[in-house]
């Protein structure tokens, strides 16, 4: 590391005592305004707090152009210990050599996230990219024409990952972690693009969904997402594995009630609604 | 994937209850040291196993994961996790990924080992 002249004469980071790891989680452009009221406790508290979005109970959405944005606003989050379903941790990986930094691979990612959406996708974020405690909507395309409306949170980012939670009512409960690191000899290898989803289907619907066809579907979603960011990276031929895990083979009945907020269910109920008003007027 | 920063030592308390004290920096990169201090825990006798995050220094979403990785183990075994000494801020962190929901949080470790909520 070397160390810049200047003005006021900047130290190295081995000079103002910062690890790899916090010299590495300096915040991407834009992403210091969103994280803004997480900075000061940053400076007092633990290095990751800037990190990690606020304590939210339930939540609250802005309209936003290109979605409907239903089944979102007062939702609860929902991580695999709220879910139905088998436990699922689904790994996709793209190696993207070594002349992609994981920052830039991530910083990337980060600021053009819906870009890299399958045709026919939503993602309607905030413009700034993805930030700690920012919520999106997201219509999906489930086939006959039908958007699902849900949508998610940003639970976590940094400069080497993010994180994107689920509210009741969306296919699963879970989190999906986007990340990238150096791998191979002494770290100088190369760098491995991941997206990694821990999940459990969100209800006994979801779940039979979910069997038969439903994960096909999330790994090719996954898979061309990957493709495009690789694309967009400059990598000639990108290609992604996926590996499947299940976790945990156990149902939790207990939970079979989140059925009551079905986006599915009611997507395909507010579309009716919406095609009988429209043919009515 | 980096070396992880951090140290688990495991403490047995008695027949039933293990402590596993976490010091250093949780991520997904410790997933085998937790595992393999959760099996040195688990000798067939566990039926509780108390974390403490006292020398929690930092957490990623990956070691969050993870945690939820060893609560589907220690389900599997009957076993109940519990945990002490998380911060405010970590505290949060357990409320906001609703983790706090199946892994009861206590104060301090008299308190965990006592099983009771302050």
């Amino acid at each position: 590391m070397t160390e810049t002249a200047g003005p006021d004469r900047v130290r190295s980071t081995e000079q103002i005592g910062l690890s790899a790891r916090e010299a590495a989680a300096t915040p991407v452009p834009n992403a210091t305004q969103a994280a803004g009221p997480r900075n000061a406790a940053q400076a007092a508290g633990p290095r990751d707090a800037a990190s990690w979005a606020r304590k939210v109970d339930r939540l609250e959405v802005d309209p936003r152009a290109g979605v409907r944005g239903t089944n979102v606003a007062g939702r609860r989050l929902t991580g695999p210990v709220q879910g139905f379903g088998k436990m699922w941790q689904k790994t996709y990986r793209m190696n993207a050599g070594s002349q992609i930094q994981p920052e830039v691979a991530i910083a990337t990612w980060r600021q053009h996230f819906p870009e890299f959406w399958p045709k026919g996708n939503r993602f309607a974020g905030a413009l700034t990219g993805i930030n700690p405690g920012d919520v999106a909507l997201l219509d999906l395309a489930i086939g006959g024409g039908v958007k699902l409306s849900t949508g998610v949170f940003v639970l976590y980012a940094d400069a080497e990952s993010f994180t994107l939670m689920t509210p009741q009512g969306h296919m699963f409960a879970g989190w999906i972690t986007f990340s990238a690191e150096r791998e191979g000899p002494e770290m100088g290898g190369e760098t491995i693009v991941q997206a990694l989803v821990l999940m459990r289907a969100n209800d006994p619907l979801y779940e039979v969904a979910m069997t038969f066809g439903g994960h096909r579907k999330e790994d090719k979603f996954w898979a061309a997402t990957l493709t495009a960011l690789g694309e967009r990276l400059g990598l000639p031929d990108p290609k992604v594995e996926t590996k499947s895990v299940c976790v945990d083979t156990k149902r939790q009945w207990r939970h079979a009630n989140n059925i009551w907020q079905n986006s599915m269910i009611r997507s395909v109920m507010q579309t009716l609604t919406f095609r009988r008003n429209k043919q009515a007027t | 994937m980096s070396a992880p920063a951090i140290t688990m030592d495991v403490r047995r308390i008695g027949d039933d209850v293990a402590v596993v004290d976490i010091k250093g920096e949780v991520t997904a990169a410790c997933e085998p040291m937790l595992m393999s201090a959760y099996e040195a825990a688990s000798d067939g006798r566990t039926n509780r196993l108390v974390l403490n995050f006292e020398g929690l220094e930092y957490m990623n979403s990956g070691g969050i994961g993870m945690l939820v990785t060893l609560l589907v183990r220690a389900n599997r075994q009957r076993q109940q996790l519990s945990a002490y000494g998380l911060s405010e801020h970590y505290r949060e962190i357990f409320e906001l990924t609703r983790l706090d929901e199946a892994i009861t949080i206590y104060d301090n470790e008299e308190s965990a080992l006592n099983g009771v909520v302050k």
